[in-house]
């Protein structure tokens, strides 16, 4: 690997070790995971149910244990650092975007999208204000002041990335992101993703199964059975498209 | 934050409502219960406040001022020859059976006092006149009687009216302002020697021999002289809680240690935690893991749990407040209406609510501290899983 993509490289996994006990039985999540993810890209992690994508996610975004191998995200060794430390480089680092958008009901839209800024202790009146012009970059600047549930699923995800891109994190990580949607929402996301997520200073990565999805990503890495089996680069010949089932 | 914190309490409009209603029940309960107790305790000592000398002599073993283990009648004599004594009078008290027209019976507090000094009078005429009391066969009774002895239809008792104390008649020449009595019976005044014939004769009748001291003399001394001096007991009449030597003190203690009355508010006070707890807590924790989703994905972007537990410190300790509000809130209308009414006794110290707050808001901490373990073993992996 050389100078320039080092440098590019904002994800880094290698060698990375995970079981899960369950029960008497020992599963092996994770063998000798490799991967990495540059700045400016999409990457999507795609396999079977139950190959391992979720556990590997968790493990880079900093909420799960490993047992070996080593984690850097943007220069930060995940593996090593501290419950605290990894709670302050979650608030700084990572954009989330949850399958279930994960959005508190009972606070307004633009309160939502404030809450990485209001967990780093930014002032209200910024918090509210760059919330809003981030609702403006997703299209749903009108709806700042309602309730989340006041609006369909593929709005509430599109409130849910523009809360995980308010505090402006270099990774966005997503499980699922399209799998509560349907097809038009699923798309409108996914072009999100594209024109709003994706910036030169930035890795997203997207764990799918969603193979309607695939050819918004950059790259495409396969897990299969707790290993990365296949890293492929998109030559984005055509422009990236949803492929809707019974078109 | 602590608006994140607020809204999220006040979303949940049922949970919200239900603790509020769970923690208002347990200090109204807490709160009313212990003040009806101290003011039942405040009317064991009326007669302190309804005859109020400077000091109380007794026989040697008496120590509440309800309890009548007569003296000799030489004994007022022995008291008045205390140096220390400016004077010193006799009194009787005790309860009697008061026979209105229709043939039915109420009892009464009966007071009798020295008829030439008319030491231990009412201090608050309403009506009538004090002197008139030297007059044979009269009476002065209290508001409460007005209620307690006037016939059902007929017009209330007033002054120039007659009833019977066992068989004789008591004419009734002035109403007074008193304290109510324990027992629940108005208080009758009358002179000593009437009092000792409205009562069934026995060998002994001087139930307290009721003194003050002279000039320069603090009333401790001289009860402590009239001890020495007589080998009577003698108390001071100054308030619940001065000193031991104080009858009220020793009355209110003595209720407290030979009779059932603590515990049985004592129960319903516990009662009202139990309920208080039980709510308290069981909402708290399921309103918890109703938002468990939620704290875990604040958890997941990088909220400590420092202050994710100060969150739920908040939501706590403000239901807390608000039911405790409610409660006193209640608690003062309940006393205005049984102020407005004379009845049930009621009186609250501010150690009651300064400690049911403390109480409620252990409580709430409690409950707090439930949902924070919850939120503690909720790894932030969990949230994509949810
Ligand atoms: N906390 C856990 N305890 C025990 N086993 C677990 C735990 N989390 C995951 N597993 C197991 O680890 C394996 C990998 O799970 P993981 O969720 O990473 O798969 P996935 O690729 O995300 O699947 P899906 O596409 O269905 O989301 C599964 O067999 C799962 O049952
Ligand atoms: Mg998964």
């Amino acid at each position: 690997m050389n100078d320039e993509t080092n440098d590019r490289v904002a994800v880094d996994v290698r060698g990375v070790e995970k079981h899960f006990s369950d029960g008497a039985r020992s599963i092996h999540v994770m063998k000798q995971v490799t991967l990495q993810a540059l700045k400016g890209e999409i990457l999507m992690l795609v396999g079977p149910s139950g190959c391992g994508k979720t556990t590997l996610l968790s493990a880079i975004a900093g909420t799960l244990n490993i047992e070996s191998g080593e984690i850097d995200v943007m220069g930060n060794p995940v593996h090593k650092m501290s419950d605290a430390a990894l709670t302050r480089f979650r608030a700084k680092t990572i954009g989330f975007i949850f399958q279930q958008f994960h959005l508190i009901p009972t606070i307004s839209v633009a309160e939502n999208v404030g809450i990485p800024l209001l967990i780093q202790n930014a002032p209200k009146k910024q918090v509210i204000d760059r919330a809003r012009a981030v609702l403006d970059a997703v299209g749903l600047g009108d709806r700042w002041k309602e309730r989340p549930n006041r609006l369909s699923g593929g709005q509430q995800q599109r409130v849910a990335i523009a809360r995980a891109l308010v505090h402006e994190p270099p990774l966005v990580i997503c499980d699922e992101p399209t799998a509560a949607l349907d097809a038009r929402n699923g798309e409108i996301v996914l072009e999100l993703f594209r024109n709003v997520a994706r910036s030169p200073d930035r890795a997203v990565l997207i764990v799918t199964h969603d193979n309607r999805i695939f050819s918004y990503a950059d790259r495409v890495a396969r897990m299969d059975d707790g290993e990365i089996v296949e890293v492929r680069e998109q030559g984005h010949t055509e422009p990236p498209h949803f492929v809707h089932e019974h078109a | 934050m602590t608006a994140l914190a607020l809204k999220m309490l006040f979303g949940d409009t049922a949970k919200y409502m239900m603790l509020v209603a769970g923690l208002f029940f347990a200090s109204f309960l807490i709160i009313q219960q212990a003040s009806v107790f101290c003011g039942l305790m405040l009317w064991t000592t009326s007669t302190l406040k309804n005859v109020a000398a400077p000091i109380y002599v007794v026989e040697e073993q008496v120590q509440q001022v309800n309890e009548t283990n007569p003296l000799r009648d030489t004994d007022v004599a022995r008291v008045r020859s205390v140096s220390a004594v400016e004077w010193a009078m006799p009194l009787y008290s005790g309860i009697q059976r008061v026979r209105l027209e229709d043939g039915s019976f109420k009892t009464v507090q009966l007071i009798g006092i020295d008829a030439a000094t008319l030491a231990g009078a009412p201090e608050r005429m309403i009506k009538g006149r004090l002197e008139d009391l030297r007059l044979p066969n009269t009476v002065i009774i209290d508001e409460l009687a007005i209620t307690r002895l006037s016939l059902k239809g007929a017009p209330p008792i007033k002054v120039g009216d007659r009833f019977e104390i066992n068989d004789i008649e008591a004419r009734v020449v002035g109403i007074c302002k008193a304290a109510r009595s324990f027992t629940g019976g108005p208080y009758i005044w009358t002179t000593y020697e009437r009092a000792l014939q409205y009562t069934p004769p026995s060998r002994k009748m001087l139930s307290a021999v009721i003194a003050a001291p002279v000039d320069g003399v603090s009333w401790e001394d001289a009860a402590g002289e009239i001890s020495r001096k007589t080998g009577l007991k003698a108390y001071v009449n100054r308030s619940f809680g001065s000193d031991e030597n104080d009858l009220n003190t020793s009355t209110v203690w003595w209720y407290v240690r030979n009779t059932g009355i603590p515990i049985s508010f004592g129960t319903t006070v516990v009662i009202g935690f139990i309920v208080g707890v039980a709510i308290a807590c069981q909402t708290f924790y399921s309103f918890v893991l109703d938002n468990l989703r939620h704290l875990g994905a604040l958890k997941a972007m990088g909220m400590s749990n420092l202050r994710l537990s100060l969150m739920l410190v908040i939501q706590a300790a403000t239901v807390g407040l608000v039911g405790f509000g409610i409660g006193l809130l209640f608690t003062a209308l309940f006393a205005i209406a049984a102020v407005e009414n004379q009845q049930p006794p009621f009186y609250m110290p501010w150690q009651i609510p300064v400690v049911a707050f403390g109480v409620i808001q252990l409580i709430c901490m409690v409950a707090a501290l439930m949902g924070i373990f919850r939120l503690s073993r909720y790894e932030p992996a969990m949230v994509f899983r949810t």
